[in-house]
């Protein structure tokens, strides 16, 4: 209940507003300005006549009969086969997600458990590493998987996103884990059970909170990756967003700048949905590191 | 926990990162002191009807053999370290020496590779994060003031910036700033110059990029702080009121004093992050403005020649630079622990 002190006197409240719808016009309008473009032709969207013409679509309308069209999106689907980058994509994102939680609530859980010196060296080598901008590593990876011949296949990429990914992974669960009390397990082991026994039917029942936040980031880290997924891997495996990357290549020259909207636009949509209902998730894995510290 | 279980559990994830992480890091080390094998090239005299001409042509199966027989290159120490497209040394004594003004000798160090990168990397860490807590701090303030229903709702708008692929997001901005988009438009009506285009202007390019900087991480700030306003201390908010504070004057001295931690844990986040800075130079095609670290590895590793040992030595240059600005959260880090937070 708010004490009359601490109401807000009326210019305050209509310039904090103020500010606060600016900022959500900043933050949302550019998702739903390209969104709204998508369904333009390029003369529409980018229009030096007249800014309106993406509004309206008049071009469009000459072009196609009907202010929207969705020539953009067949381009990019059909036309350049985007659908099989997103197939990739999805294919990387779900074997990024098990295999990197799979490895990291062991992992993590052994960390929350162990109350020996190298816990903590672990804990800090994994901070640095995950510190390490990812680039810097790719040249490491080149000479070897060429050695081998994996460079270019997804497996690949996937064994490199998972292990980037643990460094994350472990603390994010390390911390949670952390706050499962410890009593749980030990009564657990002196019924008779091993560790294993122990976290398998005592921890793993209690530990879903805590994986689905982790493994939220460990999808976004997928899904977003730009790095390694352009260099490790060859054209024909692409993923969404290198392929995005390679349309700018060639569709500003042939004039089909429009596919590349509709991809981009097609590669947003599911971030929208993941923000949709995992927004409590996502603020509070973001806020964990820093409250913990 | 015992040695061996512990063993057992942690083994996956730790191979995973001692094979992906920590040999790679030392195999970037490696190869950024052997250059690749020149070319065998041998001379070859024709003698035809009309007298003889020495060719020169490469040795194809010499230098294949070579090349076989030490796939790593030459070893050149620490020559590539100190050539034209990293550290440049002679090239800087040279403008040292020969240049008259400081500006002259900054335009012949803003056209090496290395210190453009720098340049424009270390204006964008040091522009961006400031300006990106400033921004965080107060939606913070301002979203917490809101009734609550609005608050889910004005969360969900805020994360989209940050949440989005940084490629994508910066592909959405640069659309709408290209001088035929909305953004661009507009801009060019405001200055009053119909020929106005931000791809073709330095300063233009790196306010953008900058611009971009603040959209896409101000949401992380203002998530962090907005969860440590919710852990703010009512009953100083209430002593600061009754001896008199005013409403800034409560800002000032008790919710910033309080949410300080978060400050320094923020700003340690973000310069290390926007240290890194590449998906929006790719996005905005900004490459002739302004570049990074990250920009040259990506530029020496794809495309059809890939100069490894170039962007091995600069894969170690970026790994020193994130090593220093790392230093302070391993203190940090190193004193929780010992203060037994763990």
């Amino acid at each position: 209940m708010a004490s009359k002190a601490q109401r807000m006197p009326v210019g305050l409240k209509l310039a904090t507003n103020g500010f606060i719808i600016f900022w959500l016009i900043i933050a949302a309008f550019p998702f739903f300005w390209t969104f709204w473009g998508s369904f333009k032709v390029e003369l529409d969207f980018f229009s030096i006549a007249d800014w309106t013409n993406a509004l309206f679509g008049p071009n469009t309308e000459t072009t196609h009969g009907a202010p929207f069209t969705g020539a953009g999106y067949e381009g990019a689907w059909i036309e350049n086969e985007f659908w099989r980058n997103v197939l990739n994509t999805f294919i990387v994102c779900v074997f990024v997600v098990s295999i990197s939680l799979t490895m990291g609530t062991l992992g993590g859980y052994a960390l929350s458990r162990s109350g020996f010196r190298y816990v903590i060296w672990l804990l800090i080598i994994a901070l640095i590493f995950r510190a390490l901008p990812q680039v810097t590593l790719v040249a490491g990876y080149m000479l070897p998987f060429f050695e081998w011949n994996v460079w270019g296949i997804i497996p690949t990429a996937i064994i490199v996103l998972v292990a980037m990914n643990q460094p994350f992974t472990l603390w994010m669960l390390h911390s949670f884990f952390q706050n499962i009390p410890k009593e749980l397990d030990e009564s657990a082991k002196v019924d008779g059970c091993t560790q294993f026994q122990a976290f398998r039917h005592v921890i793993i029942p209690v530990m879903w909170p805590g994986v689905i936040t982790t493994g939220l980031f460990s999808f976004l880290l997928a899904y977003n990756d730009f790095i390694v997924t352009s260099l490790l891997l060859s054209e024909s495996n692409r993923t969404m967003i290198p392929e995005i990357a390679a349309f700018l290549g060639t569709t500003q020259t042939e004039g089909n700048v429009m596919f590349a909207v509709a991809a981009v636009v097609s590669a947003t949509a599911p971030l929208f949905v993941l923000v949709m209902f995992f927004q409590r998730q996502i603020v509070s894995g973001l806020t964990a590191g820093a409250v913990k510290g | 926990m015992k040695h061996k279980t512990f063993f057992w559990f942690f083994l996956p994830t730790g191979l995973a990162m001692f094979l992906f992480i920590a040999l790679p890091i030392v195999s970037v080390v490696i190869q950024s002191v052997y250059a690749p094998h020149e070319a065998v090239i041998i001379e070859v005299e024709n003698c035809g009807p009309f007298g003889c001409t020495t060719e020169t042509t490469i040795d194809q199966d010499a230098t294949a053999a070579i090349r076989e027989a030490q796939p790593l290159g030459r070893f050149v120490g620490l020559d590539i370290y100190l050539d034209r497209g990293h550290l440049a040394v002679n090239e800087i004594r040279e403008a040292w020496a020969t240049t008259e003004s400081w500006s002259a000798f900054g335009d012949v160090l803003f056209n090496l590779p290395f210190y453009r990168a720098m340049a424009f990397t270390l204006t964008y860490v040091f522009v961006c994060t400031p300006a990106l807590i400033a921004l965080g701090l107060t939606i913070a303030l301002a979203v917490n003031s809101l009734h609550r229903h609005l608050k889910g709702l004005a969360i969900f708008f805020s994360l989209l910036p940050m949440i989005v692929t940084p490629l994508i997001g910066s592909l959405i901005l640069f659309w709408m700033i290209d001088s035929r988009g909305i953004l661009g438009n507009f801009i060019s009506y405001l200055a009053d110059d119909p020929d106005l285009s931000l791809k073709a202007s330095t300063p233009l390019m790196w306010i953008s990029l900058i611009v971009y900087g603040i959209w896409s991480s101000a949401p992380f700030a203002f998530v962090v702080f907005y969860a440590g306003l919710q852990t703010l201390p009512q009953d100083q908010i209430e002593a600061a009121q009754i001896d008199g504070a005013t409403r800034w004057e409560q800002v000032r001295y008790v919710v910033i004093p309080h949410l300080m931690p978060l400050v320094t844990f923020v700003a340690l986040i973000q310069i290390m992050d926007n240290f890194k800075v590449l998906e929006p130079i790719i996005g905005f095609q900004a490459q002739a403005h302004a570049t990074s670290l990250s920009w040259i590895i990506v530029n020496d590793l794809g495309g059809e020649t890939r100069q490894l040992s170039a962007a091995a030595t600069t894969s170690v240059m970026t790994i020193i630079g994130v090593a220093i600005l790392l230093s302070p959260v391993l203190v940090r880090t190193w004193r929780d622990f010992q203060k037994g937070g763990h």
